[in-house]
């Protein structure tokens, strides 16, 4: 139950309300337990309310890593 | 973003894993807390690949579904057959939990009461207000995730002045479970790869006496596959260094300080009571009752119903207690797989999606 989908906000409503687009589907979403949501920014929506937002630098800085983590044992392997 | 799931990088991963067990000169077995976790190991085969490298990964009590206990089941299967006039709104799981007294499902309403599968919870608030002539009962299970909108629903009935709503709430705080494992030494564990999504709500500090007082790593992780294996690979390395922390492996959505609106919520809301668990019994500071102020909307106060569960309760030989204790394994239930299958579960862990009787019984079947 703890289920948390990335998707981007596409719409704010009244209130704390908003859509986000989820693979191409859009979705309501409550946006009362995030300060300041803007459209666009990417969120986690657990049973319809967005909980937290995604960092698009940590998210970038973890690909990083993961590519240097499969480089490395490409290396190690062909050596 | 694909490379959450390249099978490429995997392979490293498990290779890097494989190493650092090796240097570690022994099998080395971890908690998976979250019963999300515990799916994308089966589904995406990471199971059967850790226990090679010599990584064994044991299910934890992360699924509310789960651990809520019967009791909690059968006042609501009582409110919905002997109200008239009653909407009991859950989440789909919640539902098919069998009981004494059947399940929500089995269960035949009252006169004009009826079952309402419910996604968020803000759909009680909506369907308070389109039935006035009804009394709504939200039966709200959950972990730090859902609690913050369950927190919210309760709130924003009291500001529209709602007066036939309520909650039913089964309510629990993670890191208590942990600690009442730890103080068993029922199961020795190496390390905790922590709940990603119950993280982006309580950051990283209540996990902290894990690595301080018990000497033990962990790691909050993401639900990708390999975020798993990053969480793996961060709990080797603590253990390799004898460093024991609470590292976070999935910064793009966990912050050490978690969510603080939501966590204010969610205490103005509700307040720390202990409560029972089921398969670990009563766990001091584990549950959330809802607070004075909002006690008009307290299922239990409205309706004068006493709600004190015990071990006693439980469906006779279901052995789920011991499932989500991590003493037994899914398949070693004598239950598994013949009285007990996913279109006729006898106990919990079998029903919801994040029970790992199910989830082995969907994925586990291949290598088992």
């Amino acid at each position: 139950m703890c289920l948390g989908i990335p998707a981007k906000i596409v719409a704010i409503e009244d209130g704390n309300l908003g859509k986000a687009d989820y693979l191409g589907t859009r979705v309501k979403v409550n946006l009362s337990l995030l300060d300041e949501v803007k459209v666009g920014d990417w969120v986690i929506i657990h049973a319809g309310f967005a909980i937290s937002r995604l960092d698009e630098a940590e998210a970038q800085e973890t690909l990083s890593l993961l590519r240097e983590i499969a480089a490395a044992s490409k290396d190690e392997s062909s050596s | 973003m694909e490379e959450y799931r390249q099978e490429e990088i995997a392979s490293a991963l498990i290779r890097l894993i494989r190493k650092k067990r090796e240097a570690l000169g022994r099998p080395v077995r971890l908690m998976e807390v979250c019963g999300t976790h515990t799916m994308t190991v089966y589904r995406y085969g990471l199971k059967p690949l850790l226990e090679e490298a010599g990584v064994d990964l044991l299910a934890g009590p992360g699924c509310p579904v789960c651990i809520t206990p019967d009791d909690y089941h059968e006042i609501i299967i009582d409110l919905l057959t002997r109200r008239p006039k009653t909407i009991v709104a859950t989440f789909g799981d919640m539902t098919r939990v069998p009981t004494a007294k059947g399940s929500l499902q089995t269960a035949v309403p009252a006169p004009s009461s009826r079952l309402k599968i419910i996604y968020s919870p803000a759909e009680a608030l909506e369907l308070a207000q389109e039935n006035p002539d009804c009394e709504v009962i939200f039966f709200g299970a959950g972990f730090e995730t859902t609690i913050p909108s369950i927190a919210f629903t309760v709130k924003e009935a009291r500001a529209r002045g709602l007066k036939n709503f309520s909650l039913l709430a089964a309510c629990w705080l993670i890191p208590p479970p942990l600690k009442a494992i730890l103080e068993s030494g029922e199961v020795a564990i190496d390390g905790f790869l922590y709940p990603g999504h119950v993280s982006t709500i309580i950051g990283s500090q209540p996990y902290r006496f894990i690595a301080e007082e018990f000497k033990i790593p962990g790691a909050i992780t993401g639900f990708e596959p390999n975020d798993i294996l990053l969480g793996i690979n961060s709990v080797l390395d603590q253990m390799l260094a004898a460093r024991p922390e609470v590292a976070i492996e999935y910064r793009r959505v966990v912050s050490p300080r978690g969510n603080p609106k939501a966590l204010a919520l969610m205490a103005e809301v509700f307040e720390v009571k202990d409560a029972f668990w089921r398969g670990l019994g009563l766990i001091p500071q584990s549950g959330l009752g809802l607070k004075k102020e909002y006690h008009e909307f307290d299922t239990l106060k409205r309706f004068s119903l006493d709600l004190s569960p015990s071990e006693k309760s439980f469906n006779p030989g279901c052995r789920c207690g011991q499932v989500l204790r991590g003493l037994l394994r899914p398949p070693e239930c004598p239950l598994y797989g013949r009285l007990c299958r996913p279109e006729s579960p006898y106990g919990p862990c079998m029903v919801s999606y994040e029970g790992a009787c199910l989830i082995h019984f969907k994925y586990g079947q291949r290598w088992s």
